[in-house]
């Protein structure tokens, strides 16, 4: 077994990979660029070197700098995760020249996998269905349209190069025909350097389902069964889980064989994904599933494949890099109930799913225990920076049965508490918890299809929200209140007592907040070291403390209960379970130290001539437009409107010489109320 | 560190009667205060809200740091005085944290008669600046007032602690280097005009504050000319052409934001001489207080029980413990800070006049403050102390008490009468603060002894008269120099005529001596040199 490995990755990926290294005793080098100083895999790494700018072209992608960084920390071997270089085959080949190992297939079975139109007909060759389809080379638009007429609409067009939904447009009727294969080839062109396409069958009501297999270095393969990754958006999967609801055994064995006879087809080794397409109109049945690519690394949702086998496939994979056998034989492997993954993303729903960035102020996953996992690559504090992808973490949960792992899933969807950023926490929490899903009505539409159940409305805030946002205000205000206090000579003053101590009275506060546009006020009376809140519904005595993750536990009225809020400008994001809601403050704090003039007139404030005048009588002005031009001294000097109004009269012309004081312009602020 | 054990029997018949006495007087106190913080009526308050202001206490809260304590002075100025609704003598005065900083705050109330100066609006004034100069203080004035309130102009204009000592004391704290501020968010007219005139800086409201020697009614008298009172003196007038005002605000809250970033930009540390600790609370309960005071004065109970109430820790170190025991001194700690205590065990004698003085001495030395607990009938009297020299040792307590430079507090939990008041820092002994409790007594001597004396010396002459004069005869002489004497010993009574700093909860007794010791240390504490004492 190797002593020492390089991860090429970063994020989540970077973090899973060490962990098992750390398991086995196998150091860790991990490689960061610039803005990733500080992240959660250059903290758990042995030791680690920085690469280069933020840019991935710059850093991680950077093959030479990689193997530089091996060679000089003494790593064996190049763990590169997935995305980045995980299926280049060019690097691949490098390490080899290099002599260091690849944790990842031989390069030519990456290549013979990465062009989809040739991967398809090697399947062909190999006795793997696949979809009815056009994967030529020709180019030719009518010849491509004919081909479309000739499969039979609805088809997909697809770019030969491409993957994770680039260069892919369906196409329901001919008429749509020219204009998608024009976008799908530009998209191609920018995105691979390669605009050829090909087209398929596009299935009505098709389910993504994925067979994990691996391979080792002496002609053994095995698979670790299906993945269903159906439930997706734009291409792009959501929730994934294993195994496929419904799935046939029949049709798992037929599957299961025709992933391994892939993988055996071009010499592969390692672990492998291939991804089959089942068209469920009729349900599932072993006869129509179609291969339609693979992938030559580990998968994001590995996770789900080893919560059900209790297999760790990067020590599989770790171990069959070093020349191992695989750790097991297909007979060995089984599988045992069932688990859920889902992605939790930086990305605002609300907002057509638009990646999002900023510091993660809040990140409390679930707590870990039996059958609940997160995979993650960051921490409160952290920043989700727009040079990766903003993927948060991974949470997956296992149990016995599907209902059961998805009674569970939902559980720790409402326990997750993340705020900062724009994430898809709660849409996440609506599939979970969407009958649909449960019914395991199932296929790749099932987003589009739900959407306006699943796409998350803005909350207005509760009495229960509003008693939580002060509880948070007044934590936040004690936390300053001591960090400054405590820098003074004076640190244990009385005088730093907050519940606003009156003699022979009680001390009370005010928070405004708006909500739907109006503005409402909690009236607090401190009251027991607590205090009594006065909202619209009625005065509650609230117990609040901070407990040691940074959460609130609040007793409101007897009731217990576990939040969080974050500050976010004039933002205050509560977080019970389950639910996030923002509410707005109104802190009626002035900008300006001192107001400017108002009414009245606009005096000359020196002697001097008048050498332009901006605005006619009757203008309206807003605050800061320039009004006149006075010379004096030989120096311009602009008079502005001291605040929004009207010009009510203007008494001099251009050229006229005024002494200091003089009336200039009369002025009539607006009304202030 | 000794550790007071109290003996205190908590479920005893004559603790729950003491308990509920007190408490009972403390929810009076509490009900009074409640209709005081309501300044004027209801229509003043609503007349003054319609025009867009906060009300005062509101304006007090907005400008102190948020959640920080405000030790409000003398609530019951004023009290049943004047006829009755002249509530807080019209004027909030206390200490309060702005930025960071102990200030001195004076707030007139204009719902109550307008804000202007009764006799005791001017003593509780002058009682804030004086609070403000002994202990270094900045004073911020939140100006809305009428001025000198006419009727009563001949206690208010004339004396010299009268209105225009007010100017003056602005004036010679800002020569101290004092911080002298003004907001000005109503009315300063005449005399008053001289608040934000004499300020280091001052601040006016938009639309509402005003500052003329003469109001419009008087200018049009005095010269025929008529104008407005904003174009007379409003804040446009003064921060654009007169420059009486450095700061113009739109409203309240904004005056009271500007008032805040004026104090931030004071640079003025505290001089912190003493040796703080973390503080610990009691190991009992403060409100137990309730039950060990007797609800008959005359029933002896041990002082240490209240000091073990109100000390960190309950630890209290005791000097001449068996030495002039009916006065208990020792050190301790309250909220952190070192403090000599001095606190009656019945009369004094002269060990215990003589031991107290030694610990004036001691605590002086060692710049500790002192606090009173003041519970005293008087020194001891009769021929067999004369003779020994009461009056002189007494004297040596008087003169240590008068002379000590450290900063002074005085609590009275019980009676004060007489000389005793003078040698356990009464009034006239300048403690930088002093507060009663709602159930004691102040005056030259007890009711039924001031009766019987006057009897005595009625008696006397009607004898050598040869009249005769029965006992009933007597007892219905008795009787209203008694009832006088209870009414005017009452600490509401004092507490009216600013005789002391304000009536407190026994229970948080605790926090305002904390309080007041930590805003004392903003003044450095000056080496003592004692009087001489007469041997």
């Amino acid at each position: 077994m190797f002593k020492k490995i390089l991860i090429a990755n970063r994020g989540e990926i970077a973090c899973r990979v060490m962990a098992t290294a750390a398991k086995l005793g196998i150091r860790t080098v991990a490689v960061y660029s610039e803005a990733d100083a500080n992240a959660r895999h250059v903290e758990m790494a042995d030791e680690a070197v920085l690469i280069g700018p933020a840019e991935v072209s710059a850093s991680y992608l950077k093959g030479d700098t990689l193997l530089e960084v091996a060679r000089n920390t003494g790593a064996e071997a190049i763990h590169p995760g997935y995305g980045f270089l995980s299926e280049n085959a060019g690097f691949a080949e490098k390490c080899a020249d290099a002599g260091i190992v690849f944790i990842g297939p031989p390069a030519d079975a990456i290549r013979a996998m990465g062009l989809k139109d040739a991967a398809k007909a090697l399947m062909v060759k190999a006795g793997v269905p696949v979809v009815p389809g056009y994967h030529g080379e020709g180019q030719d638009p009518d010849m491509l349209a004919a081909e479309a007429e000739k499969i039979g609409y609805p088809v997909l067009i697809k770019a030969v190069a491409g993957g994770g939904g680039k260069g892919m447009r369906s196409v329901s009727s001919p008429k749509e025909f020219p204009a998608a294969l024009a976008s799908a080839q530009r998209e191609g062109q920018s995105a691979f350097g390669d605009s050829r396409v090909l087209i398929e069958k596009f299935l009505t009501k098709p389910r993504h389902i994925e067979i994990q297999v691996f391979a080792d270095s002496h002609g053994n393969a095995v698979h670790l069964f299906e993945r269903d990754c159906s439930l997706q958006r734009r291409h792009q999967k959501v929730i994934e889980e294993a195994p496929a609801p419904d799935m046939p055994e029949a049709m798992r064995e037929a599957m299961g064989a025709a992933a391994v006879a892939a993988a055996k087809a071009i010499g592969y080794v390692g672990a492998g994904t291939i991804e089959f397409i089942a068209d469920v109109s009729e349900g599932l049945k072993e006869d129509a599933f179609y291969f339609m690519e693979m992938n030559t690394r580990l998968q994001v949702e590995h996770p789900v494949t080893e919560m059900i086998t209790g297999q760790d496939l990067v020590e599989w994979q770790l171990k069959v890099a070093a020349g191992g056998e695989l750790p097991c034989a297909q007979e060995d492997l089984s599988i045992s109930g069932h688990a859920f993954e889902v992605r939790l993303y930086a990305e605002d729903p609300a907002n057509d799913f638009l990646p999002a960035t900023g510091q993660l102020l809040r990140l409390k996953p679930p707590r870990e225990r039996d059958g609940v996992r997160i995979d993650t690559g960051v921490r409160e504090g952290d920043t989700v920076t727009p040079f990766y992808d903003p993927m948060i973490a991974k949470l997956i949960v296992w149990d016995k049965t599907r209902d059961m792992a998805l009674q569970k899933l939902s559980a720790a969807l409402d326990e997750y508490q993340v705020a900062g950023v724009a994430t898809n926490l709660a849409f996440l929490g609506n599939i979970a918890a969407h009958p649909a899903f449960a019914a395991k009505d199932l296929d790749t539409g099932f987003i589009d299809r739900f959407k306006t159940d699943l796409v998350p409305e803005p909350l207005t805030p509760t009495d229960k929200d509003m008693a939580i946002a002060v509880a948070h205000l007044l934590l936040e205000r004690e936390k300053a209140h001591k960090a400054t206090r405590s820098a003074t000579n004076d640190p244990y003053s009385p005088w730093d007592d907050l519940t606003a101590w009156r003699p022979n009275d009680t001390g009370h506060d005010d928070f405004k907040f708006e909500i739907n546009g109006m503005e409402v006020t909690a009236h607090i009376v401190y009251e027991n070291g607590g205090y009594l809140i006065d909202l619209p519904t009625g005065v509650l005595p609230v117990q609040v403390e901070r407990t040691a993750d940074g959460g609130i536990l609040a007793d409101i009225a007897g009731h217990k209960l576990s939040a969080a809020a974050v500050t976010q400008g004039d933002k205050i994001i509560v977080m019970t379970t389950g639910r996030q809601v923002e509410l707005t403050q109104i802190t009626n704090d002035f900008d300006d130290a001192d107001s400017d003039s108002g009414a009245g007139a606009i005096t000359a404030p020196m002697p001097g001539k008048l050498i332009q005048i901006f605005i006619d009588s009757g203008a309206t002005v807003a605050k800061g437009d320039p009004l006149v031009v006075l010379e004096a001294m030989k120096m311009e000097h602009t008079l502005t409107a001291p605040r929004d109004g009207t010009i009510e009269d203007i008494f001099f012309e251009v050229g006229d010489q005024v002494d200091e004081g003089t009336v200039l312009v009369r002025f009539e602020s607006e009304e202030t109320s | 560190m000794t550790v007071l054990k109290s003996s205190l029997n908590t479920r005893s018949d004559d603790f729950k009667a003491n308990a509920a006495h007190l408490a009972n007087l403390v929810e009076d106190l509490k009900e009074k205060v409640a209709i005081i913080k309501q300044g004027g009526g209801e229509r003043a308050r609503e007349k003054h809200l319609s025009r867009g202001k906060l009300l005062p206490r509101e304006r007090v809260r907005k400008l102190l740091d948020p959640g920080s304590p405000f030790l409000e002075f003398s609530q019951m100025a004023a009290w049943d005085m004047y006829g009755g609704d002249i509530h807080s003598a019209g004027i909030i005065t206390g200490i309060g944290r702005v930025e960071g900083r102990e200030c001195v705050i004076i707030c007139n109330d204009a719902t109550v008669k307008g804000g202007t100066y009764y006799p005791l609006t001017v003593k509780k004034h002058l009682r804030a600046q004086e609070v403000a100069l002994e202990n270094r203080l900045p004073c911020i004035y939140l100006v809305d007032s009428g001025g000198a309130n006419l009727p009563n102009q001949q206690d208010v204009f004339p004396d010299r602690d009268h209105f225009g000592r007010s100017f003056y004391n602005q004036a010679n704290m800002s020569a101290l280097g004092i911080p002298q501020i003004a907001v000005v968010m109503g009315s300063c007219t005449a005399g008053g005009a001289y608040v934000p005139a004499m300020c280091d800086e001052s601040i006016i409201v938009r639309n509402q504050g005003t500052i003329f020697l003469a109001g419009p009614p008087l200018v049009k008298a005095a010269t025929g000319e008529v104008v407005s009172a904003e174009d007379l003196g409003g804040a446009e007038v003064h921060s654009r052409t007169s420059g009486v005002t450095d700061h113009m605000a739109e409203n309240d809250l904004h005056a009271l934001q500007i008032a805040r970033s004026c104090v931030a930009n004071f640079n003025k540390p505290k001089p912190m001489q003493l040796e703080v600790r973390k503080p610990r609370p009691p190991l009992y309960d403060p409100k137990e207080i309730y039950g060990l005071i007797p609800k008959d004065m005359r029933t002896p109970f041990d002082v240490r029980e209240i000091i073990a109430r109100v000390v960190d820790g309950s630890e209290f170190d005791e000097f001449k413990k068996n030495y002039g025991t009916t006065l208990v001194t020792g050190f301790a700690h309250i909220h952190g800070y070192p403090v000599g205590i001095l606190a009656n065990n019945g009369i004094l004698f002269s060990e215990s006049s003589v031991k107290g003085a030694h610990f004036i001495e001691l605590c002086c030395q060692r710049n500790i403050p002192l606090v009173f607990l003041q519970n005293i009938t008087g020194f001891m009297v009769g021929q067999k102390y004369e003779a020994g020299g009461i009056a002189k040792d007494g004297a040596k307590l008087v003169t240590a008490v008068a002379t000590a430079k450290v900063p002074k507090f005085t609590m009275i939990f019980g009676g004060s009468f007489g000389a005793g008041n003078y040698g356990m820092g009464g009034r006239a002994y300048s403690p930088r603060l002093l507060w009663m409790w709602p159930n004691a007594r102040i005056s030259v001597m007890g009711g039924p002894q001031a009766a019987a004396v006057l009897a005595t010396v009625k008696r006397d002459g009607m004898e050598a008269r040869g009249e005769s004069w029965s006992a009933e005869e007597e007892a219905a002489f008795k009787a209203p120099i008694e009832a006088q004497y209870e009414e005017e010993g009452h600490p509401y009574f004092a507490s009216a005529r600013v005789w002391d700093d304000g009536i407190i909860d026994p229970a948080e007794s605790r926090m305002v001596l904390g309080l007041g010791i930590s805003a004392a240390l903003n003044a450095p504490i000056e080496p003592t040199k004692f009087g001489l004492f007469r041997m």
